[in-house]
């Protein structure tokens, strides 16, 4: 019988010959993740469960990166309950100040998730891993508190939605612009508990770098995992870097899809996500004019190496426009340091920009970029709801790393042609 | 169980951002997320509702963030259920896993703030008190209805340990 790439990993974890759509089943988690935000719930239900060891301390990873280094007295509170309980638990996997960095740029980066696995991980953009050709999904502290202890989630098998992608892409767009395409197509809710697997010609040359930007945004269409068939390009990424065994699976060719699209990339154009919702995507050309106070290039959907060069290639002997702030956060110390060895910072430097130590900082409205009332931003984040990078009535523009750094150079919102 | 309660209605795609903006985040203290329930959709909201009162929502109710403070602050505010056309997955999961009574009910246009609800969670049967009117929700799947019983996930798991 036929079985998409995500039925099979969930069968194997379940240790079931075949799911399908619906089944409920227990499954063996083989990564539990959590950050300063969630884990200190998780622990303290951990802890009032009367369990004393987690069920493996080579698959618990705790990275405190959303308000390291510590913002506040509260959070610096936070984050000490998660280094108490790492050095408790004697965790392999502890990522502190200094080593931590965003933990969907960080973990895939340092081999701890692998293609093959089933990963969970209290933080909603856990499906970033799908890009690795992982099953990887967000939860609540609780549900991650009882896998702490078990090892086990229950999980409904989900419904998978296939997306296409063929044509040749236009300059200047990238995994970035593709998934604000799709998710401005199908809608926030557009892929509400299901899956959604992305293959075609285009995404077989995208490069590691796109697919986890892609599958990073899957929840923004409410789906419970975005996935990728590993393929050359997996293996040259992981081999070398991957701490366990993994393992490649594929989805059979008469598997079964709820619904299959299609997109011509060449008519895709660099996109634009308006506020206040992902969803509200449009071409460049389209967006108008629109001043802008501040650009963050960074966080777990661009702020990986690949998003730093591209940032680097357009602001390249430029200035940035008088009284914008633009913040670059590399997201890992890897990436910090290869950003600055390869002379990017001082690319950065030179336009004016201010470059970040790792941290989610700004993407949550958490620190290091906090919007004032009436400011307006474009980042290359992956959310633009209400208040989320600052006051409710401060504005957030998605948009991928040239389109964000050409914006820097223009002071408004614009595409990397107006400054090539 | 049933309960009788005033609605405070919201629209569709409610995101875990205007739940409880991540400013507040620094802590997990269900009182102090409670203070900023639904703050960046009506900064008045806590003041304005009481306990018992219940929370309307459109189409994905939840979306966003996978934080747990969402469904807490909820609760914590003294709400005592949410009512929407649909659940974004991750606040569905952990309205169950942390014991916030919610109904996916299709009809929730019909509803307006200040109107009163009468919801029994035995039989998912709601009615519209100032009409009159009888809605149905969408059955609460077993799987679910038992985690409810066992008092929510860690005491079901509890056994296991
Ligand atoms: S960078 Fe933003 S979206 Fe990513 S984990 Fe951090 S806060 Fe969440």
């Amino acid at each position: 019988m036929s079985m998409t790439i995500t039925e099979k990993i969930l069968a194997a974890h379940a240790d079931l010959d075949r799911v399908e759509p619906g089944d409920l089943i227990n499954a063996r988690v083989d990564i539990a993740l959590a950050n300063d935000i969630t884990a200190p719930i998780s622990i303290d239900r951990f802890e009032k469960s009367g369990a004393t060891k987690v069920f493996d301390k080579n698959a618990v990873i705790l990275v405190p990166d959303h308000f390291v280094p510590n913002k506040d007295i509260n959070s610096a509170m936070q984050a000490k309950v998660l280094r108490e309980f790492a050095k408790a638990q004697d965790l392999t996997y502890f990522y502190d100040a200094g080593e931590m960095g965003v933990e969907h740029a960080l973990l895939p980066e340092q081999g701890l998730v692998l293609p093959g696995d089933l990963i969970i991980g209290a933080d909603s953009h856990t499906c970033t891993y799908g890009g690795l050709g992982a099953f990887a999904t967000g939860m609540g502290s609780t549900d991650l508190a009882a896998a702490m202890v078990t090892g086990e989630v229950w999980l409904k098998v989900p419904e998978t939605m296939k997306f296409v992608f063929t044509g040749k892409l236009n300059p200047y767009v990238e995994g970035k612009d593709l998934i604000l395409y799709t998710i401005g197509d199908i809608g926030v809710d557009g892929a509400l508990y299901r899956s959604m697997e992305f293959t075609g010609s285009v995404i077989d040359n995208l490069g590691m770098a796109g697919r986890l930007t892609m599958a990073n945004m899957a929840i923004e269409a409410g789906a419970k995992n975005g996935i990728f068939i590993p393929d050359e390009a997996t293996e040259e990424y992981v081999s070398g870097r991957a701490k366990r065994e993994y393992k490649f699976y594929t989805s059979d060719e008469d598997a079964e899809y709820t619904l299959v699209k299609e997109y011509d990339v060449s008519n895709i154009e660099p996109q634009i996500a308006f506020p206040h919702l992902p969803e509200n995507s449009r071409g460049i050309s389209d967006v108008g004019e629109i001043a802008i106070d501040q650009v963050v290039i960074g966080s777990c959907t661009n702020g990986r190496i690949e998003d730093m060069r591209s940032a680097a290639s357009i602001l390249k002997g430029k200035k940035i426009a008088k009284g914008l702030r633009l913040i670059i956060i590399p997201a890992t110390p890897w990436i910090y340091r290869t950003a600055m060895d390869e002379g990017l910072f001082k690319i950065f430097l030179d336009a004016g920009a201010i470059i970040s130590p790792p941290t989610c900082g700004p993407c949550l409205g958490g620190h290091m970029g906090i919007l004032a009332k009436g400011e307006k931003a474009v980042a290359t984040t992956n959310r633009n709801f209400v208040g989320r990078m600052g006051h409710p009535e401060s504005e957030v523009y998605l948009a991928s790393p040239v389109v964000a750094a050409a914006s820097a150079v223009l002071g408004k919102i614009g595409g990397p042609d107006q400054v090539m | 169980m049933k309960i009788q309660g005033k609605i405070w209605k919201f629209g569709d795609d409610v995101d875990t951002d205007l739940i409880i903006p991540a400013r507040y985040l620094n802590t997990s203290e269900p009182a102090e997320l409670a203070k900023h329930c639904m703050e960046d959709a009506d900064p008045d909201f806590v003041n304005k509702s009481s306990a018992g009162d219940i929370i309307i929502g459109g189409k994905n109710f939840g979306c966003g963030s996978s934080r747990e403070h969402a469904p807490i602050a909820i609760k914590a505010a003294g709400i005592s259920c949410v009512i929407a056309k649909s659940f974004a997955r991750i606040f569905y999961r952990n309205a169950f896993n942390m014991g916030l009574p919610i109904l996916e009910c299709d009809e929730t246009d019909r509803f307006e703030s200040g109107n009163s609800l009468s919801v029994d969670f035995d039989t998912g049967e709601i009615i519209l008190i100032e009409e009159d009117a009888k809605f149905i929700t969408k059955p609460i799947p077993p799987f679910m209805q038992e985690l409810v019983k066992s008092g929510g996930l860690m005491n079901h798991i509890a056994k296991q340990i």
